[in-house]
């Protein structure tokens, strides 16, 4: 486990606005961590400061060892960034955009044009090289910023919204794409679309209001989901009541919850946990018969909703 | 200073001038306001004389209303296009980037001034000028432009909005011109005292290139030249690095 970014204490204010409110984490080679939160909760201002865009209030930024505000060069070296929007040169084609980015960043002669190749196919532009960026569709355009951004095979990836506004199948090639680097780079992904907690991350960072809310692995996230081990069960020919009283005086049952017309009961488990074996072993123990039984996992949603809005209905 | 990267910023900034029509049409009208105040302004015919002094005389003018038309792009469309976030995230400085940048628009200008070499041809051709006078004069007036570029860069990176670039340039361009003009100096001279008239007429572009546009090269006017576009690029770059994500 190499540290590759290292985020202490970091922190943006706008006049009185506090963007970014100490915010820390540190970021492994081989993890790919989604940086989640509400619009405005500081994911790309936080984002811009590690890239060296935005100088930070207090707080420092290292990566892979370089100081963002001593070595500023170092560190964009090291790194390959996609802004929020993909912002590119409108009127260059680009396989002229792709070059210039190659020569800036100080790759020449034939490497230039091997990277320059990499990077389109990689990001599945290879059809469009030739045409002014401002022609392009989003889904293209958005392509072109992630072969901007992996063309010099960086050891540092942040990517801000990289999948925002694309349709599914884009979506798909996207996260192809980034899950393929994933194992020899450190990736910070900024979203909000929680499906991609699964699909491409193995960690997670929270924030709201410019303060890291949770850090961990999806399954954590999860678990703090009161649906999380929820168990939903049906059985046939018997008194719903009476039922009811029975799932709730199991010694691993903290709470059962009347489903709505006959489709049963949910369970929810002690501490969390599984409790599907048991529960399912108990009924028939007791010669009832099982309509259906199934386990449910976390709702990202309910949970990200819990984190980001403490103060909000807890329904 | 990493003088390549100077330099691949500047070559993509110059192709992109050629990447619009932009280029084509501004060096059209160049060449015919040129054109136009050489023979009919400066009685290039009437003067019977072989020489560019009626070419060169009036660029002072014509750069005051061309010259912000090359740099109001330079800062403003980076900002709203919101591209100087990748700009400025590469391992590039941002001295590196002004000065890509600026030398970008001073070489178009330079090859827009080029091009006006039918007029040499011209009075090569009807008498036998001091070419040396009119190479001195050029390269004077590639310096007058490098000042108006780069007080057009630096207003440039204040907003992200082109034509508040461009009036805005205009309007200071005017400023440093008429500083030395004669209605301006006798305005003055009627009650301030002498040095102060020479101090405002000495941060005129007139006094400083009247000497160049005859072929006289002094070290104090190219030193007021290259010092004014050190101060307006520096300017131009605690600007950026200011003022690039607002």
């Amino acid at each position: 486990m190499t540290l590759r970014i290292e985020i202490d204490d970091l922190a943006k204010h706008f006049g009185a606005i506090k963007a970014v409110d100490g915010v820390s984490f540190s970021v492994s080679k081989g993890e790919v961590l989604g940086f989640l939160g509400p619009n405005g909760a500081g994911k790309s201002t936080t984002m811009k400061m590690i890239t060296g865009f935005l100088t930070p209030t207090r707080g420092t930024v290292r990566v892979c060892g370089y100081d963002v505000l001593k070595d500023p060069i170092s560190v964009k070296a090291h790194l390959g960034y996609l802004p929020e929007g993909a912002p590119a040169y409108a009127d260059m084609t680009p396989v002229n955009f792709l070059h210039f980015i190659a020569e800036i960043r100080g790759i020449r002669g034939k490497e230039k044009k091997r990277a320059v190749e990499s990077a389109a196919e990689r990001a599945r532009i290879t059809n469009v090289m030739y045409q002014p960026i401002e022609t392009l569709s989003k889904g293209y355009k958005r392509r072109v910023g992630l072969a901007q951004s992996i063309l010099h095979n960086p050891p540092v990836l942040i990517l801000d919204e990289p999948t925002d506004g694309l349709d599914p199948n884009q979506k798909h090639e996207v996260r192809t794409l980034i899950n393929e680097m994933a194992e020899d780079k450190a990736i910070i992904i900024s979203t909000h679309i929680l499906e991609e907690v699964h699909a491409l991350c193995n960690r997670n960072v929270v924030i709201a209001n410019g303060k890291v809310r949770f850090d961990g692995t999806p399954q954590q996230l999860e678990a703090k989901s009161r649906y999380y081990n929820a168990v939903c069960v049906n059985v046939a020919n018997i008194e719903q009541q009476a039922f009811a009283n029975f799932l709730s005086s199991l010694e691993f049952v903290a709470n059962v919850e009347q489903l709505n017309g006959s489709e049963g009961f949910r369970v929810y488990p002690k501490q969390g946990q599984q409790i599907t074996a048991e529960l399912s072993e108990t009924i028939r123990g007791n010669g009832w018969e099982i309509d259906s039984l199934h386990a449910e996992s976390g709702r990202l949603d309910e949970v990200f909703r819990s984190i980001t809005m403490p103060n909000a209905e807890s329904k | 200073m990493n003088m390549q990267s100077i330099w691949f910023i500047m070559k993509r900034e110059f192709n992109g001038y050629f990447a619009t029509p932009v280029a084509y049409v501004f060096i059209i009208i160049f060449l015919l306001l040129t054109g136009f105040s050489t023979f009919y302004v400066g009685n290039f015919f009437e003067r019977g004389e072989a020489d560019l002094y009626p070419f060169f005389s009036q660029h002072p003018w014509l750069y005051i209303l061309l010259i912000p038309a090359i740099s109001m792009r330079l800062w403003a469309e980076e900002r709203k296009s919101g591209s100087i976030e990748l700009l400025m995230t590469l391992p590039v400085s941002v001295f590196e980037a002004v000065l890509g940048k600026f030398l970008a628009a001073w070489a178009f200008t330079g090859l827009a001034l080029l091009l006006n070499f039918p007029l040499w041809l011209t009075v090569n051709y009807l008498g036998s000028p001091d070419n040396g006078v009119i190479v001195a004069s050029f390269l004077g007036s590639l310096l007058m432009a490098g000042g108006f570029l780069a007080i057009g860069s630096c207003i440039s990176a204040i907003t992200k909005n082109q034509v508040i670039a461009f009036v805005l340039s205009l309007v200071i361009s005017l400023i440093f011109v008429l500083a030395g003009f004669g209605i301006v100096i006798d305005f003055f001279a009627g009650w301030a005292p002498p040095t102060l008239v020479d101090a405002i007429s000495s941060f005129s572009f007139l006094t400083h290139f009247d000497a160049i546009s005859k072929g006289v090269i002094d070290l104090r006017d190219m030193l007021y030249f290259i010092s004014l576009i050190a101060i307006w690029l520096f300017a131009n770059a605690l600007i950026i690095n200011a003022r690039k994500a607002d």
